[in-house]
């Protein structure tokens, strides 16, 4: 996939929709992602932002529409799914990392079986990516033995070992203490800095705010507005966007004020 | 005449591990196949699954062994030693069948999920991140298994063979103490069952993950 000459788009969202029986979860979903966005999905629960990340990676068979990873079409029949998996990578809300094997053996897992790297290729490898994250000392420890926020950053590390093209953020912070949020964020906003393409969903609008380059707004399974941070904090066209953010700044602003 | 008894009795004791061995593994490797495909599969195979063990675990162990070695050796050339070990494997598998599943479902489908979100595909999904997991889940009830299968062993017994059961009665025979013969059988089975368990105890130990339990 790299060996196409450089493009600035790497993901494009045409008209997706997606249904579960008769429920519209995804309507007419349009959405570009260029080279070192940040987009941040926010919305209130159960409108489908977690669902456009899982179509994304075709973790769900989108209803319809199309979605494209470097001018791919990816959502076309005979698509080799795990191979495009393995150009995104994903970060889940419980973190989900491999109950039975180390830190860096989580990360190792997909260079290793993946990838097919060798051995001590792979370790090195590894090894960078748990640096890169802040856990070059915890590289033997199981995740039973990490707090939350250490276990996030080793998933965000086993993600990017892959050296993805962009990285999915399915609200990595929700299921953390309030105390551990901050290190995850600040992981994620150092990635951002690095050029990283990124596709977050989250309720820290404080992150939001700093790192995005897009906001999406979404509701009903609908894109609401879309805009830089800048328009959406500030001057927000639908009624409905500036009601959310209000709410939401007002329930999340206080835990925000000490991580950011 | 103990010493006689245990003697005479302990001869048997490789064929009872014999049967086992036999059994148990083969049991083993049906019941992790079939359990795959039952909780991987799609709605077909795992219905299907659900059938074969609902059925081995059905059979009486003696109905299947006969009908093995009476039925089946006339096609195939079946040694009584065989036909006993092969049908109580295939009523193993029905049980382990069962076990496995339940081992495989309770690592859970997150497990999956992010195996596939980083590339790979199912076999290697279920080959490097559920197996290791369920294998070590299972061995506490696998060890009941075992022990429940090396007990049975003593059923190849109505075929002939000479195995502890047979060779206790043999030997009652002769000397007139059932009591005694019994309870040496008894103590072997006992010393059999007890040396499993805790070989399966030291291997749970040892492949124990750090952490885990407070993860749960």
């Amino acid at each position: 996939m790299k060996d196409k000459p450089v493009k600035n788009k790497i993901l494009e969202i045409k008209n997706v929709s997606k249904k579960y029986t008769d429920q519209f979860v995804l309507r007419d979903i349009s959405l570009t992602v260029n080279e070192g966005d940040n987009v941040v999905l926010i919305g209130p629960s159960g409108t489908g932002k977690s669902t456009l990340l899982r179509c994304i990676n075709l973790l769900t068979r989108v209803s319809g529409g199309q979605i494209f990873l470097d001018d791919e079409e990816i959502t076309a029949k005979g698509v080799n799914e795990d191979r495009v998996r393995q150009h995104i990578g994903m970060v889940f809300q419980n973190f989900l990392l491999f109950n039975h094997l180390t830190a860096l053996q989580n990360v190792l897992s997909g260079l290793t079986h993946v990838k097919h790297l060798p051995a001590k290729q792979a370790k090195e490898k590894a090894l960078m990516e748990l640096e890169r994250v802040g856990l070059s000392d915890r590289a033997d420890h199981y995740p039973g033995q990490l707090s939350g926020g250490q276990q996030q950053r080793v998933a965000i590390a086993r993600a990017l070992a892959m050296d993805p093209r962009i990285m999915l953020f399915d609200e990595p912070t929700s299921a953390l203490d309030p105390e551990l949020i901050g290190e995850v964020l600040e992981v994620m906003r150092k990635l951002a800095e690095e050029g990283m393409t990124m596709m977050v969903v989250t309720h820290e609008m404080g992150f939001a705010r700093e790192v995005a380059n897009q906001i999406v707004f979404m509701e009903k399974g609908l894109i609401v507005e879309q805009g830089t941070s800048q328009d959406l904090f500030y001057h927000p066209k639908s009624d409905r966007t500036r009601e959310f953010l209000w709410k939401i700044t007002e329930l999340y602003g206080k835990k925000e004020e000490n991580v950011t | 005449m103990l010493l006689k008894t245990l003697g005479y009795i302990l001869q048997g004791t490789g064929v009872t591990i014999a049967v086992t061995l036999v059994a148990l593994p083969m049991g083993f490797l049906i019941g992790l196949i079939l359990s795959i495909v039952s909780v991987y599969g799609g709605k077909a195979a795992s219905a299907a699954a659900g059938i074969y063990s609902t059925v081995m675990r059905g059979v009486p162990p003696l109905v299947l062994l006969f009908i093995l070695y009476f039925i089946i050796s006339g096609s195939i050339n079946l040694s009584p030693f065989w036909a006993g070990s092969l049908s109580l494997g295939i009523i193993s598998s029905g049980y382990q069948l069962e076990i496995l599943r339940g081992a495989l479902q309770s690592v859970g489908s997150s497990q999956m999920m992010a195996a596939r979100a980083l590339g790979m595909t199912r076999i290697e999904a279920i080959r490097y991140i559920i197996l290791p997991q369920a294998l070590r889940i299972v061995i506490p009830s696998w060890a009941n298994e075992a022990s429940v299968v090396l007990k049975d062993s003593s059923l190849v017994y109505a075929l002939g063979v000479p195995e502890i059961i047979r060779r206790a009665q043999y030997i009652s025979a002769s000397t007139y103490e059932p009591f005694l013969a019994l309870s040496a059988a008894a103590i072997i089975y006992f010393v059999l069952v007890f040396a499993t368990n805790r070989f399966l105890d030291l291997l749970e130990a040892r492949v124990r993950v750090p952490g885990l339990e407070l993860s749960r």
